[in-house]
């Protein structure tokens, strides 16, 4: 049977990448849509009626929520391609901890370049204290997966496209904290499945300069 | 092979529960180990170094946190009595909703509880919004996993016991038999099913310590 595959995304979202990086590491074909979430698509309030977000992964007309959930279910129906969670039971606990642990990021850096004055320096430190553990959890592994690039490394890798403009608005430096890890992201975006799917830091950057300006951030 | 399976919990924990139910569900031996949060263990901040919580699952010297995690790991490791379809599309569905009642449900049923009048009033309607969710997942089942008891019962799970507490200790009807019939439904057949029944904690410390969470957090707020 043909398999029909949509995403509904933002190009900007980190969390639509990671399905994006999953797809691409499966070699999947599928049709892109861009959500504008101002104007929400029929499509989207239909198959995301819970949370109307994205990304929202359809597959033969039936709609997958929550990009980890998503990830796991590219990963369990596309198994013999490219695997990103491990086959050993505990190996698999660790990577969905940690993948959790990873959802932190996302508040916390929306806090960065939304808040001024002691709210940004709480979400700084928060946000560098997050990324510190993760480093710690790499260690000196080349992928979070070990030998091989998994799932972890899908669900940080991501964010990696999204430092720079963390670092511009929080006023700090990853590279200077986590080293290991820019490296780390370096390491990833030698991957084609990475490196088409993330997007420019510097377009991030302008996404974040006109999402603060919408509202209202001065 | 010999199996050593402990479980660090506390004795109120509604995510702790989850993995009680689970392992009794698979017939799992294991020790139990009650921390006191005031006071942690040094094992439960070894085992758990990240966030410093209950439940911790130990299998064979190894720890794993966050129960939904744990959850995952207990149907992975023993076949018998699987707690989550084999239909990949299924299995998304049910880490959805899973991750729907701890990101949503638990917090605006929370919101409810800690707050009075005008406060307490528009609290529920983002709670009931999202109870009806799950009264709509309900049609046509017995329970979330269908005929018997699955994933998504015991992430919920918590509600059957919970609810009734808070409902009694704030003197208002949150799951409401006429506008959810399904979830009231559910509640009394997950709450008086046989594995169940017999773990939930002391109603009457129940009792206690939620109305002195309740009143603390009031008092807070007025300051």
């Amino acid at each position: 049977m043909a398999e029909e595959i949509i995403l509904l995304d933002l190009w900007a979202s980190m969390l639509g990448m990671r399905v994006r990086v999953a797809l691409a590491e499966k070699g999947l074909k599928y049709e892109y849509r861009e959500q504008d979430l101002r104007d929400k698509s029929p499509l989207l309030l239909e198959m995301n009626p819970v949370h109307k977000k994205i990304p929202v992964l359809i597959h033969n007309g039936k709609p997958i929520c929550e990009s980890l959930i998503i990830v796991q279910y590219i990963d369990e129906v596309w198994y013999n391609k490219s695997p990103l969670l491990p086959s050993d039971p505990y190996k698999r606990a660790q990577a969905r901890f940690w993948a959790d642990y990873t959802d932190k990021l996302y508040e916390l850096g929306r806090q960065l370049w939304l808040t001024k004055g002691e709210e940004q320096e709480t979400a700084k430190k928060g946000f560098m204290e997050c990324l510190k553990l993760l480093e710690g959890e790499l260690g000196d592994k080349p992928y979070f997966g070990g030998e091989n690039f998994g799932f972890l490394d899908v669900a940080l890798v991501t964010f990696s496209c999204w430092f720079f403009a963390y670092e511009s608005f929080g006023n700090f430096s990853v590279e200077a904290e986590c080293p290991k890890l820019v490296a780390w992201s370096k390491r990833c975006m030698e991957k084609d499945s990475v490196s088409s799917s993330l997007e420019d830091p510097l377009k991030i950057h302008g996404f974040v300069i006109m999402m603060r300006k919408e509202l209202g951030v001065e | 092979m010999g199996e050593e399976v402990k479980l660090f919990r506390t004795w109120s924990s509604p995510f702790a529960l989850r993995i009680v139910w689970a392992l009794r569900i698979k017939g799992i031996e294991y020790e139990t180990i009650f921390e006191d949060i005031s006071n942690k263990s040094p094992s439960l901040l070894q085992y758990n170094p990240v966030h410093r919580k209950v439940p911790v699952l130990l299998h064979n010297g190894r720890p794993i946190a966050e129960s939904l995690v744990i959850l995952e790991y207990i149907d992975e490791t023993w076949k018998q009595a699987p707690l989550l379809p084999v239909d990949p599309h299924e299995r998304a569905m049910a880490r959805f909703w899973a991750k729907f009642g701890d990101d949503k449900i638990l917090g605006s049923i929370w919101s409810v509880f800690i707050k009075q009048g005008k406060e307490q009033e528009e609290a529920m309607v983002p709670a009931m919004e999202n109870l009806k969710f799950l009264e709509g997942e309900l049609k046509g089942k017995k329970f979330f996993g269908g005929e018997t008891i699955g994933f998504v019962d015991l992430a919920l799970g918590w509600l059957a016991n919970l609810i009734g507490l808070l409902e009694e200790i704030v003197g208002l009807k949150v799951v409401d038999g006429e506008k959810l019939p399904l979830l009231s439904a559910w509640m009394q057949d997950f709450g008086d099913a046989p594995i169940i029944k017999d773990n939930w904690p002391a109603r009457d410390g129940m009792i206690l310590k939620f109305q002195a969470l309740r009143d603390a957090t009031i008092a807070a707020a007025s300051k």
